[in-house]
């Protein structure tokens, strides 16, 4: 939810990175954080399981700049991607103001990509929203693996409505900033427009 | 579509620190804190500099959410109210009006009761506030209010946010 506070001239909004299990969620905030000025970020933080599979939620909090003297801060979450912990998932999609796909490039991850488009669409519905009009980001991601699909392949697949698609490389920062900047910029423009 | 934006303006901000600064003395707190429901601090008192706010923010929307799901699971609309032990510090947590979370943080200078009773009372102030937020909201939806800021942002400005 955006939250515009003119006491502290701020404006605060909140993307969440969602798709299947082990697909690199995590693994772009934790580029995003390695690469950000100490002064522009806050703590991160990951409530993850003893083997670090994310449990509840990776949280981080990021300042980009001021836009008309207000200081504009993201707040980052990734959700659980494994299957069951679907209840988990519904909970960080409140309040959410845009959402990045982070899909996974190898074959044998498709069916679970499709599926985790399918419940996103669910649990924005449930909470108030609508895919077809949130501001969305797709990202392939793993596309240095050898079993990584054509991306036109994957595009039909998995694109939902034309959203900013990027092929990317999160172990490495590949295509990690891209889908952060299109997510966020298009928060912005639904921020004018509204 | 719900309604997705929070808009805090000067006047509220200070009505709501008054009263977090009169439930901080009166429930001899170490701080308090509002968040609201998706994770964002709106105001504080007391010893807040103590604290990694913005984390604190997060974890707490995340606990409220989590146990919000748990009440449900058994029918219970909700649970109001969380309270944490620690060895030093303590938490009481609970809902204020719909969407906010007020927080306090004490230690052996206050107690349980005391924190409970006090955080009861200024509850109601609160959220008073929080439908007056509410309703000046709707009102510059509407178009009689002062206008976000954000209406007459350029796609320069926008750009100029990632050039760095």
């Amino acid at each position: 939810m955006t939250f515009i506070n003119y006491a502290s001239r701020e404006i605060n909004c909140k993307i969440v990175y969602y798709g299947p299990g082990l697909g690199g969620k995590t693994t772009n905030l934790q580029y995003i954080y390695s690469k950000t000025a100490p002064e522009a970020k806050g703590k991160m933080i990951s409530l993850a399981t003893e083997t670090d599979r994310t449990l509840f939620f990776d949280f981080l909090p990021l300042d980009l700049g001021s836009i008309r003297g207000f200081t504009t801060r993201f707040h980052l979450y990734t959700v659980p991607g494994q299957v069951f912990y679907d209840a988990s998932r519904k909970l960080i999609l409140k309040g959410v103001d845009g959402v990045a796909f982070v899909a996974d490039s190898q074959e044998e991850r498709m069916d679970a990509n499709i599926e985790s488009i399918r419940n996103l669409d669910e649990n924005l519905r449930e909470q108030g929203f609508d895919l077809q009009t949130i501001p969305y980001v797709l990202q392939f991601n793993k596309r240095d693996l050898p079993s990584a699909l054509p991306v036109d392949v994957m595009y039909r697949a998995l694109n939902f409505k034309r959203e900013p698609t990027f092929e990317a490389v999160a172990s490495e920062g590949i295509g990690v900033f891209d889908t952060l900047k299109a997510v966020a910029k298009q928060i912005l423009v639904e921020l004018r427009r509204q | 579509m719900p309604a997705n934006e929070l808009v805090l303006y000067q006047e509220e901000f200070q009505r709501l620190e008054n009263s977090l600064r009169q439930l901080r003395q009166d429930a001899s707190a170490r701080a308090v804190f509002v968040f609201d429901k998706s994770g964002q601090q709106i105001a504080a008192a007391g010893e807040t500099d103590q604290f990694d706010t913005t984390s604190l923010a997060s974890l707490t929307a995340g606990n409220v959410a989590a146990t919000d799901g748990l009440a449900k699971l058994i029918g219970e609309r909700e649970f109001s109210t969380l309270h944490h032990e620690g060895q030093r510090d303590h938490m009481h947590i609970s809902i204020v009006g719909k969407r906010a979370i007020l927080l306090v943080i004490f230690d052996e200078r206050s107690s349980l009761g005391l924190v409970r009773l006090r955080v009861k009372r200024s509850s109601v102030e609160m959220e008073k506030i929080f439908e007056e937020m509410q309703e000046k909201g709707t009102r510059a939806a509407d178009g009689q209010a002062p206008a976000s800021p954000f209406a007459e942002i350029t796609d320069e400005d926008i750009d100029a946010l990632f050039s760095e």
